[in-house]
């Protein structure tokens, strides 16, 4: 029942529709300047990337275990059971630990604002509660975007590797990476030549604070322990030498 | 007639910087973080989580440090320097807090991980811990207010909490001083493989006691100046001691794992990462080398050199691992803007006039413990016992 994005790079022709559809849902200005800044940021939540001949999309990858609603100290950012990583503006504190944490730097800030706060494509997310595609893959003229469920899209990725194995570089991303993502990735070529980061584990990165956090509890209690020990052992000398002295004085 | 002129440099210079940031806060205030900082979505912590925090709440070790030397490990003799190393402390919690402020994008949400948790978050376990050392810190503090003040009543009850309070407090501070390292276990595609390594939270706790303590010999030394007092070169000897030994012991952590991690050849690369990495780790050697000398430890002029080395060697580390080793997994070069330094500069001198004047005005350095009315008159009935100078250093 979970929902995904699947982007085809060979399909796509780079029109920017879907940066246009997108710009609209959120009722950001859009035009010629726009589009030619190939970089998410707050004035555009997803951006096509060219390299040569090839184009990548580049949005939130909505993780299945995602970074940032881990590390979000305030729970502003929510993976829903539907698919999208929703952010909720009004827990948000600002302290942008999501912006660092992020395995693919997605989250932007509106740095300038008077009352600043994230901003990141939420793959409309009230758009999948009602069973639609998202505004991009609605606006896609070529089918390099749709919109599907997770399990159903990674099959339809493999039969078309498998239709055309010379066309594709054999690697679906966001199968793995970062512990798997709702938003799945083909390509002709290695993604790290698309600019996408090669070196994103595929463990999910929440595990690697969680391996030590878990210990808390474990270092509240045996430090009680040792500390009170400690304390009743050293003054426990003083007990004694106050016993033993003839003037019965502390030191 | 020269002191005088140095004290007034010293003022002059003071109140350039709080001038200066001042002024940064005006435009921190009216142009948000995108007009008062060099940060952007690629490269979002920058020079005020680096230094006002990271090195800040580092620094202020010196007071659970001394704190749980004194009263769990009973060693009554470091008491002369442990007040000191709690109004340090506090007053760096208070400017890490302050200097939060600066760097949230919603400071008047600051205490909303008091009420939003997430327990899975590494920050959420930040906040939670620096609120309540925070609190720790206030109540170990209060005492020096209530003695001023010859509040003996209350006085009497703070003694009976004070040792759930600072095992409380080393507790806390063992959690959220090892946390920060944990902060960049996150960005293991990121961080530099110089500085990224499983062992950060236990680097980030060792070397924050290390920096606790040059801290306690550096401001010991000042105060020392400032209000003309006898140096307590013995204990500080003594510290310097512990101080060298705990560098080793970072020392090796540091090196076997980077050994084992094969990331060695890394530091022999020409980069920028290379020779601030080699900066750090000869800030954190040399000192160690001298403080394994007796004759440095009982030379005021050596003990505090190293100690400043070390304080330096330790902000150089946390300042590689947030922003040297960040910059090019982020694929950007940042360098703070003059608002960004302005602020981080007065903060720090904030924090030396208000040691000052709280060491001043409060018996921060007089007599070795904070008494009751009752020991007061066994002193008297004794005296010299309460402050037995200790024996020389040695074994």
């Amino acid at each position: 029942m979970a929902r995904a994005i699947l982007f085809d790079s060979t399909l796509c022709v780079g029109c920017r529709a879907c940066e246009e559809a997108c710009a609209g849902r959120w009722k950001l200005p859009y035009g010629e300047d726009i589009a030619a800044e190939e970089r998410i940021s707050e004035r555009k939540l997803t951006t096509v990337v060219t390299h040569g001949e090839r184009y990548l999309r580049r949005l939130c990858m909505h993780c299945l275990d995602p970074t940032c609603t881990s590390v979000c100290p305030v729970g502003a950012l929510e993976k829903t059971g539907l698919g999208p990583v929703v952010y909720h503006e009004a827990r948000c504190m600002g302290c942008r630990y999501c912006m660092l944490a992020c395995p693919f730097q997605v989250p932007s800030y509106t740095w300038s604002a008077r009352l600043p706060k994230i901003s990141k494509c939420d793959m409309c997310a009230d758009r999948q509660i009602e069973g639609q595609p998202t505004a991009c893959s609605d606006a896609c003229p070529t089918g390099a975007t749709i919109t599907g469920e997770r399990e159903e899209l990674i099959g339809e990725a493999r039969r078309r590797m498998a239709a055309k194995p010379s066309e594709y570089h054999s690697r679906i991303y966001g199968l793995r990476e970062a512990g798997g993502t709702s938003v799945l990735m083909l390509a002709a070529v290695p993604f790290e030549e698309l600019g996408m980061n090669g070196r994103i584990p595929e463990e999910p990165l929440p595990q690697l604070t969680w391996r030590v956090l878990a210990h808390v509890p474990d270092v509240v209690a045996l430090g009680t322990v040792l500390l009170g020990g400690v304390y009743w052992i050293t003054h426990r000398r003083d007990e004694v030498a106050a016993a033993e002295s003839p003037k019965g004085g502390r030191r | 007639m020269t002191r005088v002129l140095r004290l007034s440099l010293w003022q002059w210079v003071f109140g350039l910087v709080m001038l200066a940031g001042t002024y940064a806060t005006y435009i921190r205030v009216a142009h948000g973080l995108g007009g008062s900082t060099n940060l952007n979505d690629q490269f979002p912590w920058g020079l005020w989580i680096g230094f006002d925090v990271l090195c800040g709440v580092g620094l202020a070790a010196g007071g659970f440090t001394l704190a749980a030397t004194v009263h769990i490990f009973n060693l009554k003799r470091f008491e002369p320097i442990c007040r000191p190393a709690i109004l340090t402390a506090f007053l760096g919690y208070l400017l890490v807090v302050l200097a939060l402020l600066f760097d949230l994008g919603r400071p008047d949400r600051i205490w909303h991980p008091l009420i939003m948790w997430n327990t899975r978050s590494v920050m959420f376990e930040v906040a939670w811990c620096v609120t309540l050392y925070t609190t720790v810190l206030a109540l170990e503090f209060l005492p020096l207010v209530l003695q001023r003040f010859g509040l003996r009543t209350p006085l009497r009850w703070m003694r009976k909490v004070l040792i759930p309070l600072v095992i409380a407090g080393v507790i806390l501070s063992t959690l959220h001083q090892s946390s920060l390292g944990t902060l960049y276990l996150i960005v293991p595609h990121k961080l530099h493989a110089l500085w990224y390594t499983p062992l950060l939270p236990l680097l980030f706790f060792v070397s924050a006691i290390a920096a606790g303590l040059a801290m306690t010999i550096f401001e010991s030394w000042h105060s020392a100046r400032a209000f003309g007092r006898q140096l307590e070169l013995s204990l500080l000897a003594a510290l310097a001691r512990v101080l060298a030994v705990l560098l080793a012991f970072y020392l090796a952590l540091r090196l076997l794992d980077l050994a084992r991690r094969g990331a060695l050849p890394l530091a022999l690369e020409p980069r920028m990462e290379s020779f601030l990495f080699g900066l750090e780790i000869s800030l954190m050697l040399l000192p160690m080398l001298l403080l394994f000398r007796r004759q440095v430890r009982l030379n005021p002029a050596a003990l505090y050199a190293s100690a400043v080395m070390v304080i330096f060697g330790f902000v150089t580390h946390r300042l590689n691992v947030s922003i040297t080793g960040m910059e090019a997994g982020s694929g950007v070069s940042y360098l703070p803007k003059w608002t960004e330094v302005a602020v981080t500069l007065a903060i720090v001198a904030m924090g030396f006039a208000i040691f000052r004047f709280a060491a001043g005005h409060l018996p921060v350095f007089e007599g070795a413990r904070i008494t009751t009315e009752e020991e007061d008159r066994r002193a008297a009935a004794a005296p010299g016992d309460a402050w037995t100078p200790a024996p020389a250093e040695g074994d």
